[in-house]
């Protein structure tokens, strides 16, 4: 058993817990009897987790769902599923925010009056009857990305029962220019999967593959693997970028270029890599382009080129035939058959549909996700096309645009509701299983196409299982199924690599024009396509770059702002065509010149009280030609848009807050973030040292690896009860987050760098706080954390003036929400939720602490290292944030903490901070 | 310190009462205003219109138990502005009283006779108006006895180490000692408005108040010396409280907070502000109860003088704490003080300079100083001058302290100036009242001066 972590202990529970409570689908329906024996292993008190899958896109993503006395309260990652490694990204934190929302369809609605499911399904049968007897002729169906199996087995029975029935796809920030790219260079549609931790030498091209992608924790965890000084040589990363993204942020040698001169850039790359391209011209930038040049070739089978979902197919061809050329082929990624069912490019998947729709051929559309009256282009005017068709069906989680335009709207189940599976982006499958009984008795997309398939069964379990017996059921026992269940995956199930060769790009390939002002639409980093647009946690989240909350903004450079003669805050209209917009402007420093980036999923109508009006809606100007870039005029309107943001201070004023320094900086002085002056501790102290003979913790957050992806400031919000404030709110300053993510612009050798800096409670030895609170409701304990006693704290709110790091927040107001029942069952029942005029800060997850010590205690031995993992490290998908027992001298946290990168934070004060940093090393090149 | 009689005025020794008074006539001119005398539309249109900002003071703390005290500007991290400030601001103004009548009692300045009453009433006014303050400033200030070390059921205290209990014993005995000071001073007068009232309601009120004075000699030695004591007591409070709220800030480590210079800094300004205040008092009331004989332009000019003189004080702290961040070189030091003059509320900071600074050096003429209505604007421009520099030192220091992505703004709310200008109101209120209901100047001492005066 001593091998045993806590992780593989959680996992046998919530094993035994799914075996103890059969399929656990809910709660037996007929009889309702008292826990006179309770449930084995459902212990009151104590978490259960259950390992499933949400998807990310359509592709899967492993989870391990905690559940307290049955309700789920938090996500962590699965470390077995290859596309988590036991981190998430930010959307997947807020997934059981989702699941509560009070806001979520609750009933079908027939004409957006309430209906039943069996009026529903009499209608149907009605309308099936119908169908079947015309082959399925005018039946539609319109699904996002598949990855399910199951999903993809129900479709293939539909297609054997209504032949003529038509499937199309569509996901708004698809991946066309990807597949085109692929079917140009291999003839085929193709999958390619990036090794980024065998990379040497990286170039992204308009590429953040750190966020909002279905592997970006995947991809963040290799990346950062590469780029630890401590252990090793650093990969050296070279991005062209127009917009700022993440992977920009932690390049070692950046330019901002427009869209058209990123094409420009690559043209000439390739043919100085020895591909023919139609491209004379020399680079944009001839010095990066020069280096870059260098470093490739210098890294044979270690050089990757990353291209953007934005660029065109034939750059994308031409970089498949780039990077084979780097020899990297097997080693920095391999080719895969496609995970999703039948990739389409789905541009042209929604504009047929659309098509047909005109053209009067669809007689039924039955939409299984999505919210094409929403996203669609602009220019098919989907939500008009749609009330014309006679029988439409919408199955979404909330009564949203769409469902606005439907004859029927079915309220859908929300991930952690139903059985389903789905694969991950290299392949490999999970099953997603229901971790609590429908809250607002939804139907999962299995049971609606159950429906359409007139099927016998019509639970999501039975089709699931289905399957499973069909594909991996050979002896006949449930082993195997159960340990998917227990594990989250399905092992060995990875798609294994194919060998193909690229073609030689055609030559036919015009390179773009250079636009005057290029619009450049993107995810949003909180809201993805729109879909979270009612999420709070996320809404409040601030933007990585701007830290802007509640909204969305026109961005743009300074030099184009002041072409424009505009300022932050200002609105201008966006006009393409006939289409206009209206935007607020925010200027970022390292945005490209002569362009604009429209984050999509803001401006919607039908999002819920929380996400309908909130920023402007960039899809009315995305048309089905020009899905990423597009020309646009733009006109100051005179008026202002109130932009609210997290961080109004960009510099560090010569303070040494984020300590940076070359590769070469390093190698030559590695103690260089202590060194100097930078440094002054002063050795007195007034008051003795504090005994700690049993713990102590500490934390050491590595700021080389933090990609400033805001994953930790809501895991922290999810396990901590942190309530949200508002956009009023967090405009007055009071934001309310534990774990916030500074960012700084610093200017060093002509280079304006974006440096992130994660700022919980330093839990200083020597507490400011401690000493002012005159009724001592923040004190020391014996374990070194600096607590907070919520029902002493009368909030004089000394301590915050007294906090240098300004980590402490305040209940100005009641901000946490008292009134809805959904959202109290989603607290977590072992943090108390704070009442308005009470000081609160990260407390490094005292709960779960606690929880560790009384295990160990029931052991009778000390917690060992790793089995107390705070919610912000847990969540980190570079493994930026290191949390450990300082008393334990073989613990991580202690090693770490003796790195010559260590440095505390403003160390000056003496406040003897126990949360330390790493200094940020960026492997410049040094010009020889 | 502050009396220096030159020779063109006052010889030393030389008392302020006009002469033709009789020990009957002082006694009629004082008490009639609370016993006869009725109200005029001037003092009634003051009073209603404070009664207003009063009532309006209520109502606003009302929302701030029911709501919060978010419903101010203050956020992280500001996390102190408005309430603070005014505490502060207040607390300075309630120093004057007990300046007047302890030191300058044990000092034998006798001109401080006609004034050191009212002054008194101010004080104790605005010391109690200012605690108050740091009670609704708690966000949960049904709380705020867990400051008193009481012995409660799971034997918590509070803790030691914090200056806001320090803070709390300062102004908690201050107050006290005040109100006994003032009440012990009032026993005599107490006992003439009860010989010399018309009903037999205020006989009753007046005579229990008075505790049974009746004049004797054994009274008399007893008052004087148990007098003298309390302003022995008196004495010290003076400089302790303010000193106490200086180290509120002090203890702190914030830039802009955490300098020794403070307990001094703080005593003048509260002196500085306190004689602005007894001044702004002082010329209405001579004026509308024709007083002039009892508060003369002596009174006045020694006033200003104490205002030039505290005024320097006060300058000093300025200077010292710009060349105390330079003479220090602590970046962060350095940067709050360019912050201040430069920065977001550096408009605050040059009309504090302005007010605090440059406008009392008008003081240096005679001319200014006997000017009455000089006087009163500048008794005017001093006390919103030292409210800005409460406010500057609240707020500027707290805006923009060690790391930049944490710094804000402080933007005040309606009902952070409803709290600002109803307590105002509810002082002008107290006042008011104190007027028509208790001697404004100390019969019993008009007349033991009158009595020295006529013996030498």
């Amino acid at each position: 058993m001593s091998d045993l972590d806590r992780r593989d202990v959680l996992k046998l529970l919530a094993a035994s817990a799914a075996l103890a409570t059969g399929a656990c689908s809910g709660p037996p329906e007929e009889k309702i009897v008292p826990f006179a024996r309770a449930p084995e292993m459902a212990i009151p008190g104590k978490p259960l987790f259950y390992a499933t899958s949400v998807s990310s896109r359509g592709y899967g993503m492993g989870v391990l769902v905690e559940t307290n006395e049955g309700r789920p309260t938090k996500v962590e990652g699965n470390p077995l599923h290859p596309a988590s490694l036991g981190s998430t990204d930010p959307f997947t934190q807020a997934a059981v925010l989702q699941l509560w929302d009070p806001a979520r369809s609750q009933t079908v609605l027939h004409e957006g009056q309430v209906a039943t499911w069996p009026q529903f399904l009499a209608a149907m049968e009605a309308r099936l009857t119908e169908l079947e007897r015309a082959r399925g002729a005018g039946l539609a169906l319109l699904t996002g990305t598949v990855c399910s199996p199951s999903l993809q087995w129900q479709l293939t029975q539909l297609r054997e029962r209504y032949p003529e029935a038509r499937w199309y796809q569509y996901d708004p920030l698809h991946a066309d220019n990807e597949l085109r790219g692929g079917e140009l260079a291999f003839g085929r549609a193709i999958d390619t999967r990036y090794r980024l931790d065998r990379v040497q030498t990286l170039l992204t091209l308009d590429a953040d593959f750190l966020s909002c992608e279905p592997y970006s924790v995947r991809y963040a965890r290799d990346f950062a693997g590469r780029r630890n000084p401590d252990r090793g040589a650093m990969s050296r990363v070279y991005t062209v970028e127009s917009s700022p993204g993440l992977i920009g942020a932690k390049a070692d040698h950046r330019v901002a270029l427009p869209p058209s001169r990123i094409e420009q850039l690559v043209l000439h790359l390739a043919r100085a890599l020895g591909v023919e391209t139609p491209y004379e011209g020399d680079s944009p930038e001839p010095r990066f382009s020069a280096a870059l040049l260098e470093d490739l070739r210098r890294s044979p089978g270690a050089a990757l080129i990353l291209p953007g979902r934005a660029l065109p197919p034939q750059i994308h061809a031409l970089v498949h035939m780039l990077n084979h050329r780097l020899g990297g082929a097997g080693t920095t990624f391999e080719h895969i058959e496609p995970v999703a069912f039948m990739p389409t490019p789905q541009l042209e998947s929604i504009r047929a549909l659309s098509e047909s729709i005109s053209a009067g051929e669809v007689r039924m559309l039955a939409m299984l996700e999505g919210n094409p009256a929403y996203d669609a282009p602009a220019d098919l005017d989907f939500s008009s096309r749609l009330r014309s068709v006679p029988e439409t069906v919408h199955v979404s989680l909330y009564v949203d645009e769409t469902s606005a335009n439907c004859r029927w709207h079915v309220p859908r189940t929300h991930e952690f509701e139903a059985w389903s599976d789905l694969r991950g982006f290299d392949g490999t499958l999970g099953i997603v299983q229901p971790v609590i009984a429908p809250l607002y008795g939804g139907h999962s997309v299995h049971e609606v196409l159950n429906v359409l398939l007139r099927s016998s069964t019509n639970s999501g379990y039975q089709t699931v299982r289905a399957h499973w017996q069909r594909t991996f059921n050979h002896g006949g026992d449930d082993e195997q199924w159960r340990k998917a269940l227990r594990d989250g995956i399905v092992a060995n199930t990875a798609a294994t690599p194919v060998t193909v060769s690229p073609r030689p790009p055609s030559t036919g390939f015009t390179p773009a024009k250079a636009e005057s002002l290029a619009a450049i639409f993107t995810a949003d980093s909180s809201l993805l396509d729109g879909r979270f647009a009612n999420n709070v946690w996320l809404q409040e989240l601030p933007r990585p770059m701007s830290k802007l909350t509640w909204d969305n903004a026109a961005y743009v450079s300074p030099r184009t702002a002041a072409r424009l003669g505009v300022a932050t805050g200002d609105e201008i209209e966006l006009q393409r065509g006939q289409r206009a917009v209206r935007a607020g402007v925010w200027i970022l420093p390292t945005h490209a010149d002569d362009c604009i980036t429209l984050p999509l999923g803001y401006g919607r109508t039908h999002a819920g009280p929380a996400g309908s009006g909130v920023g402007f809606d960039a899809y009315r100007l995305r048309t089905a030609d020009s899905p990423w870039v597009a020309d646009i005029r733009v006109r100051r309107t005179g008026e202002h848009r109130w932009l609210v943001s997290t961080q109004h201070h960009a510099r560090m004023e010569g303070r040494e807050i984020v300590r940076t320094a070359t590769a070469e900086e390093f190698a030559r002085d590695p103690h260089f973030a202590t060194t100097e002056k930078k440094e002054r501790v002063p050795e007195h102290t007034l008051y003795p040292d504090y005994p700690h003979d049993s713990y102590q913790w500490g934390m050491v957050i590595d700021l080389n690896a933090c990609i400033g992806c805001n994953a930790c400031t809501i895991a922290c919000q999810a396990e901590n009860n942190i309530p949200v404030v508002g956009k009023e709110e967090v405009d007055r300053g009071r934001e309310m987050h534990w774990i916030r993510i500074d960012r700084y612009y610093s200017q060093d050798s002509g280079r304006l760098d974006t440096d992130f800096q994660p700022v919980p409670c330093m839990h200083c030895e020597r507490a400011p706080c401690e000493l002012v609170c005159p009724v001592e409701a923040t004190t020391h304990d014996s374990q070194g954390l600096n607590l907070q006693v919520y029902n002493r704290c009368i909030g004089t709110r000394f301590c915050s003036n007294n906090c240098p790091y300004k980590v402490r927040r305040f209940n100005f107001l009641q901000y946490s929400n008292e009134s809805s029942e959904p959202l109290k069952a989603l607290q977590n029942p072992d943090v108390t939720v704070r009442q308005r005029g009470v000081m609160e800060k990260c407390t490094y997850c005292v709960q779960r602490i606690q929880r560790g010590r009384i295990e160990a205690q029931e052991l009778g031995r000390r917690i060992a290292d790793g089995e107390v993992v705070t919610a912000c490290q847990a969540v980190c998908p570079t493994q930026a944030i290191t949390f450990g027992d300082l008393n334990d001298s073989h613990s991580l946290v202690r090693k770490l903490k003796s790195s010559p990168r260590n440095y505390s934070l403003l160390a000056e004060l003496n406040t003897r901070p126990r949360t330390t940093y790493l200094a940020q090393v960026r492997n410049v090149r040094t010009e020889s | 310190m502050a009396e220096q009689p030159s020779a063109t005025t006052t010889a030393p020794g030389e008392v302020t009462l006009p002469s033709g008074y009789t020990y009957t006539s002082v006694t009629d001119k004082i008490a009639n205003i609370v016993l006869t005398r009725r109200s005029r539309w001037p003092w009634f249109l003051t009073f209603s219109i404070a009664l207003v900002c009063m009532l309006a003071f209520f109502l606003a703390c009302g929302v701030l138990f029911i709501v919060g005290p978010g419903i101010w500007g203050i956020n992280i991290p500001v996390a102190w502005g408005y309430a603070i400030g005014n505490f502060v601001w207040w607390i300075g103004i309630g120093h004057a009283g007990t300046f007047i009548s302890a030191i300058l009692l044990l000092l034998r300045q006798k001109w401080r006779t006609s004034i050191n009453r009212f002054a008194e009433a101010m004080t104790l006014f605005a010391a109690g108006i200012a605690g108050i303050f740091p009670i609704l400033h708690l966000g949960r200030p049904w709380f705020f006895y867990w400051l008193v070390p009481y012995p409660d059921a799971m034997s918590l205290w509070p803790q030691w180490r914090s200056p806001l209990v320090w803070d709390f014993f300062a102004i908690s005995t201050y107050l006290t000692v005040s109100l006994v000071f003032w009440y012990m001073g009032l026993i005599p007068d107490l006992a003439t408005l009860r010989d010399r009232a018309k009903t037999r309601t205020q006989q009753l009120i007046y005579g229990l108040f008075a505790l049974g004075w009746r004049g004797e000699a054994r009274h008399w030695a007893r008052h004087q010396s148990a007098y003298l004591l309390m302003a022995g007591l008196a004495t010290p409070l003076v400089v302790s409280v303010h000193s106490v709220v200086s180290l509120d800030f002090a203890i702190g480590n914030t830039p802009g907070y955490h300098s020794t210079i403070f307990p001094p800094y703080f005593v003048a300004g509260a002196l500085f502000s306190g004689f602005a205040m007894v001044l702004t008092l002082a010329i209405p009331l001579r004026h509308f109860f024709g007083l002039h004989e009892f508060i003369t332009m002596r009174h006045l000019e020694n006033c200003a003088k104490v205002l030039l003189a505290t005024g320097w004080f006060v300058a000093y702290g300025y200077l010292s704490e710009t060349f105390m961040a330079y003479y220090s070189n602590d970046p962060f030091e350095i940067y709050m003080v360019q912050n201040r003059m430069t920065g977001p509320y550096a408009p605050v900071y040059w009309a504090l300079i302005t007010c605090n600074v440059l406008a009392p050096q008008i003081m240096w003429w005679r001319a200014a100083r006997r000017s009455v209505p000089v006087l009163f604007v500048l008794s005017l421009v001093v006390n919103m001058g030292m409210w800005m520099e409460r406010f500057l030192i609240v707020v500027s220091s707290l805006h923009r302290d060690f790391l930049p992505s944490a710094w804000g703004l402080f933007i005040p709310t309606r009902w952070d100036w409803i709290h600002l200008l109803g307590s105002i109101g509810m002082f002008v209120v107290l006042f008011m009242l104190f007027i028509r209901f208790l001697p404004a100047i100390s019969i019993a001492e008009i007349r033991e001066m009158l009595h020295e005066e006529k013996s030498s």
